[in-house]
């Protein structure tokens, strides 16, 4: 696989560099949302689709502010973009699923705080991606979102039945599976990497 | 905003953010940071700083601005004030140090996503004066980078062997490789937070044993 490729591109965002298990973006959601595999999932939605939305209007922003000289204004237009697009996520939402749209809560909003999809915005300008390259980086990082959260989501819904030490319920459970999660993905680190 | 929200300085102001409600141990705030860029304590101690430093700057101009900013857009304004000193810093930092600059990345235009900033504006910043404001951020900023040295140092010390680039063990030691990868954040992390929680489960007992209600508090 060549590193252009746009295969490569998907498979890195997704699995080899997930975005929250190997270069820690989108922690927060990670650790309040992950209850529920159902729950998890509309999340995991619902951030790839805004990261998607972002991703194609920051690429857009970036040519634009390229253009007039203005890449110190970058983040700020980025951020905004954001907003803007977690907002009309947060309505659409609302409109045709009241219980998700509870169900979510405080972490729908804080989907603008999520560093994964400023992360997605700042990366493919780093790393100068075309658009197609672009549109494919952002699925892929959306699709490892989901994965790494849903499989979280699993392996909390198992651990209810555990008979876990007082000391160690919650938070602190929580990172030492996402640890584990972690350690199992450096297993991917390998792929397509000798051939690039 | 009310003025009979607006709380007095008091040393309070200042310690509740070290301690009681540190962002990283007891809040969970800005996690992404956190476990990113401590695999140094030069690392934690720049980001720690740099977050500091928007940390203050923003929530000082939020809460000087508290009357004027209308309440239906004012999580846009916050974003956009935050977004403009985190490129301030960006630009510092790139000029003063170009090492620090690329071992963190990203990581310092990331600030912006940082839950914790957001939450300190809307929760402290908007409804309080300039002066209690900067006193808050300051001990919130200080309780962040105490949380990330907390864990560069331990991450430093069993991953590479060294404190600050000096190496601490002698020739024998095997760098456990592992403490500096990701998922080394992530195991820290939660044996610091271990800690804590076996710390406060320790105390409420002595607590319970010492006025003489043991039981009233088992689960």
């Amino acid at each position: 696989m060549h590193a252009d490729s746009l295969t490569y591109i998907f498979l890195n965002a997704a699995i080899i560099n997930n975005f929250v298990l190997a270069l820690f973006l989108g922690i927060c959601p990670l650790l309040g949302v992950s209850g529920k595999i159902s729950t998890a999932f509309s999340m995991g939605l619902a951030t790839a689709f805004v990261m998607l939305i972002s991703s194609v209007s920051a690429w857009l922003i970036n040519e634009f502010l390229l253009h007039f000289n203005l890449e110190f204004l970058r983040l700020i237009a980025y951020i905004a973009v954001i907003a803007s697009a977690v907002q009309l996520v947060e309505m659409t939402i609302k409109k045709f699923s009241p219980p998700l749209y509870r169900a979510l809560g405080i972490f729908l909003p804080l989907i603008t705080t999520n560093c994964a999809i400023l992360g997605v915005a700042l990366f493919q300008t780093n790393y100068e991606y075309s658009f197609s390259q672009s549109l494919v980086y952002s699925l892929g990082a959306g699709a490892g979102f989901i994965i790494a959260i849903v499989l979280m989501a699993g392996l909390r819904e198992k651990l209810e039945l555990a008979d876990v030490p007082a000391i160690a319920r919650g938070a602190a459970m929580s990172l030492m599976l996402a640890g584990i999660l972690s350690l199992a993905f450096m297993g991917f680190a390998g792929l397509g990497g000798g051939t690039a | 905003m009310a003025a009979n929200t607006e709380k007095p300085i008091s040393l309070d102001t200042f310690l509740i953010g070290l301690w009681r409600e540190n962002p990283v141990f007891v809040m969970l705030l800005g996690m992404c940071p956190v476990l990113a860029v401590t695999n140094s304590v030069v690392n934690a101690l720049a980001m720690g700083l740099a977050t500091t430093f928007v940390l203050l700057c923003s929530t000082a101009l939020v809460a000087l601005l508290r009357r004027h900013i209308p309440k239906e857009v004012r999580i846009a304004s916050y974003i956009v004030i935050i977004a403009t000193f985190v490129t301030v810093v960006d630009y510092l930092i790139h000029a003063i140090s170009l090492e620090i600059y690329q071992a963190l990345g990203a990581f310092i235009q990331l600030i912006v996503a940082n839950c914790m900033i957001l939450g300190r504006a809307e929760a402290f910043a908007s409804r309080n004066r300039v002066s209690t404001t900067l006193v808050n951020s300051l001990g919130m900023g200080v309780g962040f980078t105490i949380a990330l040295l907390c864990l560069g140092s331990v991450r430093e010390l069993l991953g590479a062997g060294t404190l600050l680039g000096i190496p601490v063990f002698g020739e024998g030691f095997e760098p456990w490789v592992i403490m500096l990868l990701p998922p080394g954040g992530f195991f820290v992390l939660g044996a610091w937070l271990l800690l804590f929680a076996w710390v406060k489960e320790r105390q409420l007992k002595q607590k319970t044993a010492g006025a003489g209600e043991a039981g009233v508090h088992a689960r």
